[in-house]
């Protein structure tokens, strides 16, 4: 299967693993992603002021992009587009219902991106990476995996965006369970912990990283007490928050044990017996290689 | 009033004459219409409700059938401890009513019998009830309780919420009614085997061994009844919130999260000295879970959730007070709603007592997985300040909602339900306990969330109600009712939809009007292309005789604007437009019509063709369930003359509807005046388009 | 020494920009608390959620003087659970945007340092810009 793919900015530098894994993992199942083509950020977060029409111009120029893959024959009938990083996923989706919503907007956003070839029609639907694994079913995700994960106790972080509103949530905001049973699927095992959707600190921790060592703190130790050996996330800006800023952790709380902290494509990608080249673990802050080894697993 | 011009005064007064004489003269002598209706009373649902209806009735000499689910009645209040505000114990005040009812022989109960079907209307509901099989013999059963202890099936007894065990045969509860055992069916292993493979079956037979009575029959087969009645008076009850669907309070998941009336229980096996669920020291209640939460679609209060948990609260302090314990309890509550008699007292004698109520609505439990101790983390809104506190238990205010059992009730007898799920009174002031099918009641927590006093002050309502309609031995009605020419009727049911009492049904091939049901609104008319249906008093031959009337002599510079004002509020307005003396054109014309849903678009359009300048459609602001529907109809046919007027280049103002409240006095002037303006605005409808309407009406109306 | 406030018919003016601005029906916000006890952020926050909702209905602008607003992730906890269903995260947009588009910037960039900069990756300078400046 084709899938118009939207990368993000972020996955193309810093989290060039995350791409990387996902896009190798995806291959193993049967699932192409077409990069869009001229593809632009996103944005990073979405617009909510309710007079905004501006923010959205971003967002929309690429489902213009989807629209003219399936035009240009790079995908077939495929109005989906596939996102990775959460954050992304989080905001085109809430554009693209905001546009659905007020079409004069939709209208205005049109008339303005008159260059464009062709117009939005609100037809796209945004998916992360996680729905169309499940909609394709985890037991073929059990069939791929080459290397057992059974001694992993991992802690899926889903942090606020693949939840959050619930209208474009990708599982009960209260009680989720998509990416546990993606966890069982690599045949890892899935831990059952409180702060799985408690926020990182997103984007405070430009100028405020104190707010931000204290949630991760928070978040990562109840990981640990769980019994979580290694913590997974979809969101490049969460992985920074929960992974990078360990040593500013380690700062303040000396007692702080570190704790790696992966993309979910990254283990995804060993489950499936990747290469080192495609696991990426070196693009990690936290060394994972050391865990994993002592955990049986060769990477 | 036409102060002005005294002349043209006369010439409407004639007018006006001419008007009312052509109604008389399509007059048809008509009778008052009588249904014969007896005594006999069906009371679903033996709850506290229930049980006081059946009581009323039964000492007024009426029949009563009293059908209920379970094995005993007594419904929620047997469930409970004590209640508010008195402190009396539930099973004693209610024990004795419970008492009553088969020392009743007006009252005949058939327990643990479920409603099969219900057919036919007021004064003649053909009811079919299905009596599950209890396995015991009732008659030999002498409630010696000696076939318990050989049971080997123990359960969750759920008549305890789960606090305390049963056995598989088992007596519902001590002061149970009838006070017989019963096999539970579905967990008997003897039982379950027999269901499985059609046979009597040697699994089990312990609990016959030990009967010195020989009534447990393996054998025994459910039973149906047919039976039928004149009123039924529906006393369903409620369930409570199903907690798990707040799972960020952790019912379900963490063991010390218990819901409300599980500590009932807790309290009455305490009070009995019997050991059950150590409450702890620290005790938080969390109010509205399941009540005033739109994420969960309830937005609706459940009214005594704040009494239960001051209650509550009350209860298990001063018992530790008794016991030299300490007990440290929190309500967290976001309004205290304690608004009944000698309830704000009560509420203050708790707070006396050193229960702590703060303000503030819980967003989460958290259970320190090692202790199984609960956080709560809150935000004391009175105090600014955010709580993360430890307790020993948390219990959850549960909300009420419909039974499952009422659910299955207003399917079959088609009542309608309230936007917040419950069953739907007919008015919710004047007519509280009514539904909007004649001869059927509600009563008690099946039409809303309400404590004791009121449910038993509503299941008397419904008592009177009953006897109301049947203590004359007929009901008789006005004759302001549908009827129909059976020869016209083609049998096309268009009407039958149209009715919102659903008093139009289709036989051998032609539709028939109960004149029981009918409300006389008119509804169905314009439905009926080949006018078969029609309406007494307000038959079409008499309403086009108005409007002619009222159109015949029309001359050049005169403009007739015709106002049709329902009886229930237009009318009276026009009426009290007059009494005041207020001016208004002398171009109005009002006609009276039982509900604007009465006058069809093609009477309408006909008007116009006749030379109407104007139509303004007077009805109600109120919502009358009699009419329900009705002004959406009405509504929905002054946007089809719009339509076509607009088609026609006429001015669609000319016709209007607007829904008025008898205070609204100067807008019906003001709007009076604005028609008559409109009318002489425009020129009058030209003799061309007259033509076009009077000749494309039933094209325009009829044709898809 | 306690607040006194006069609450003046232009306090409404206030409350109304912010309705618009957010698009949410803030005088339905009954300050039951929800908000403020899922918010992972009231360890750095000045006034809970629902004060700042109640000081919004109240109109009293100087709810924008705490650091609250600044220091929203836009999480939807709040979101999430509020009984109501309004969405306090579009409520404080509306405060910051308020601020903003007076041309005002919360965070320098010259202020940041610079092995921070390179070390912070661009997803998280883009959305604090995009939060946080004009």
């Amino acid at each position: 299967m084709k899938i118009p793919y939207y990368p993000g900015c972020t996955l193309k530098s810093t989290a060039k693993h995350f791409e990387d894994s996902a896009i190798e993992s995806a291959k193993k199942l049967g699932i192409e992603f077409v990069e869009l083509p001229r593809w632009n950020c996103c944005g990073v977060v979405a617009s909510l002021a309710d007079d905004d029409i501006m923010h959205h111009l971003a967002p929309v120029r690429n489902m213009i992009r989807v629209l003219e893959m399936n035009r240009d024959g790079l995908v077939k009938n495929e109005k989906r587009l596939l996102t990775l990083c959460s954050m992304c996923y989080s905001t085109l989706k809430r554009s693209n219902q905001r546009v659905n919503e007020l079409i004069d907007d939709l209208d205005v956003l049109n008339d303005f991106m008159y260059k464009e070839e062709v117009n939005y029609d609100g037809s796209v639907k945004i998916v992360h990476f996680l729905e169309i694994l499940k909609e394709m079913g985890f037991d073929k995700i059990k069939e791929s995996v080459t290397k057992s994960l059974e001694n992993l106790n991992v802690a899926a972080y889903y942090g606020c965006k693949l939840l959050r509103p619930k209208e474009i949530g990708i599982d009960n905001s209260e009680v989720p369970i998509i990416f546990e049973d993606f966890i069982s699927a690599i045949s890892a095992k899935p831990v059952d912990w409180r702060n799985k959707s408690k926020c990182c600190g997103s984007f405070l921790t430009v100028d405020n990283k104190d707010v931000v060592v204290e949630l991760g703190y928070s978040i990562l130790t109840n990981a640990q007490k769980s019994g979580a050996d290694i913590i997974v996330t979809t969101c490049p800006l969460c992985a920074y928050n929960l992974d990078n800023r360990q040593k500013n952790i380690k700062e303040k709380y000396p007692e702080f044990k570190e704790i790696p902290v992966v993309y979910f494509t990254q283990l995804m990608a060993l489950a499936f017996g990747l290469s080192k080249e495609v696991t990426g673990f070196d693009g990690n802050y936290i060394d994972p290689v050391k865990l994993l080894k002592s955990k049986n697993i060769k990477v | 009033m036409h102060y002005d011009d005294k002349n043209k005064a006369t010439e409407k007064a004639k007018n006006l004459t001419k008007i009312g004489i052509e109604k008389v003269r399509n007059n048809k002598p008509l009778e008052t219409i009588e249904t014969p209706i007896g005594k006999r009373v069906l009371v679903i649902g033996g709850g506290i409700a229930g049980i006081q209806a059946a009581l009323d009735l039964g000492d007024a000499g009426y029949e009563v059938h009293l059908v209920e689910k379970n094995a005993t009645i007594g419904g929620r209040m047997a469930q409970l401890s004590r209640t508010f505000p008195t402190n009396d114990c539930a099973a004693c005040i209610l024990g004795s009513k419970m008492a009553a009812i088969p020392k009743n022989k007006n009252i005949k109960l058939s327990n643990y019998s479920e409603i099969e079907k219900i057919e036919g209307t007021i004064g003649n509901f053909n009811v079919t009830i299905r009596k599950k099989p209890t396995y015991v013999h009732a008659d030999a059963c002498v409630s010696c309780g000696d076939c318990v202890a050989p049971c080997p099936v123990s359960l969750k007894d759920e008549m305890q919420w789960g606090v305390t065990k049963r056995k598989s045969i088992y007596l519902p509860i001590d002061f149970a009614v009838p006070n017989k055992y019963l096999i539970d069916g579905d967990k008997c292993l003897n039982i379950k085997a027999q269901k499985k493979t059609g046979e009597p079956s040697k699994v089990c037979r312990l609990c016959e061994k030990a009967c010195h009575q020989g009534a447990i029959d393996f054998s025994m087969k459910a039973e149906k009844e047919e039976f039928i009645v004149d009123t039924i008076i529906v006393a369903t009850g409620h369930d409570v919130f199903d907690a798990t669907r707040k799972p960020e309070y952790g019912y379900g998941k963490y063991e010390n999260v218990m819901i409300a009336p599980e500590v009932e229980r807790v309290i009455v096996h305490k009070g009995e000295g019997t050991p059950t669920i150590d409450m702890g020291e620290r005790i938080a209640f969390i109010q509205c879970v399941g009540s005033r939460d739109e994420q969960i679609g309830r937005e609706y209060c459940s009214r005594v959730c704040c009494m239960y948990a001051t209650k509550l609260s009350q209860l298990i302090k001063s018992m530790a007070n008794v016991n030299g314990e300490n007990k440290d309890i929190y309500v967290f509550y976001t309004d205290m709603r304690t608004f009944g008699k000698g309830y704000e007292e009560y509420y203050k004698a708790t707070q006396r007592m050193g229960v702590k109520f703060v303000r503030g609505r819980p967003a989460e439990v958290i259970e320190d997985s090692v202790t199984k101790k609960l956080i709560i983390k809150v935000e004391d809104t009175l105090n600014n300040i955010i709580i993360e506190s430890e307790f020993d238990k948390v219990v959850l205010s549960v909300g009420m909602q419909l039974s499952e059992g009422g659910n299955e009730i207003a399917e079959i007898l088609k009542l309608p339900k309230s936007e917040d799920g419950f069953l739907q009174e007919a008015h919710p002031k004047f007519r509280p306990v009514d539904t909007s099918k004649d001869g059927i009641f509600i009563a008690g927590t099946a039409q809303g969330p309400k404590d004791i006093p009121d449910s038993v002050a509503q299941a008397s309502a419904t008592a009177a109600r009953a006897m109301r309609l049947m203590n004359q031995g007929k009901i008789t009605e006005e004759p302001l009712k549908a009827f129909i020419e059976t020869d016209l009727c083609d049998g096309c049911e268009l009407c039958i939809n149209s009715c919102p009492p659903n008093a139009i049904t289709m036989q051998n091939g032609k539709v028939v009007v109960n004149p029981v049901m009918c409300k006389g609104c008119g509804m169905c008319i314009a439905s009926c292309h080949a006018d078969a249906i029609d309406l007494n008093m307000y038959t079409n031959r008499q309403m086009l005789a108005e409007v002619e009337a009222a159109l015949k002599d029309k001359k050049e510079d005169e403009r007739i604007v015709l106002i049709f004002a329902n009886d229930m509020c237009g009318y009276k307005l026009a009426d009290s437009v007059g009494t005041a003396k207020k001016a208004y054109s002398d171009a109005i014309r009002i006609i009276k019509v039982p509900s604007t849903s009465r006058i069809t678009p093609q009477l309408m359009l006909q008007a116009f063709s006749m030379g109407a300048d104007g139509i303004l459609l007077a009805d109600c602001e109120i919502k009358s369930s009699d009419f329900a529907g009705s002004i959406e109809t009405a509504i929905n046919y002054v946007d089809k003359v719009k339509n076509i007027l607009t088609e026609i280049d006429e001015d669609p103002e000319r016709v209007m509807i607007f829904q008025f409240a008898t205070v609204m006095l100067p807008k019906f002037v003001a709007l009076m005046n604005q028609m008559s303006d409109i009318a002489y605005k425009n020129k009058p409808i030209s003799d061309k388009n007259k033509e076009i309407i009077h000749k494309n009406i039933s094209k325009w109306l009829f044709e898809k | 020494m306690i607040k006194r406030v006069k609450i003046k018919s232009s306090n409404r003016d206030f409350l109304k920009k912010v309705e618009t601005l957010s698009g949410e029906d803030i005088t339905v916000c009954d300050r039951c608390g929800v908000c403020t006890g899922s918010c992972p952020l009231t360890i750095e926050m000045e006034i809970s959620p629902s004060n700042i909702m109640k000081m919004v209905q109240l109109g009293q602008e100087d709810v924008m003087d705490y650091n609250s607003m600044w220091v929203c992730s836009t999480c939807n906890y709040c979101t999430a659970r509020c009984p109501r269903g309004l969405d306090v995260s579009k409520v404080t947009e509306a405060l910051r945007q308020i601020k903003l588009r007076q041309s005002f910037d919360k965070i320098d960039i010259d202020k940041i340092p610079k092995e921070e900069l390179r070390e912070l990756p661009q997803i998280a300078l883009i959305g604090a810009f995009r939060r946080l400046t004009s």
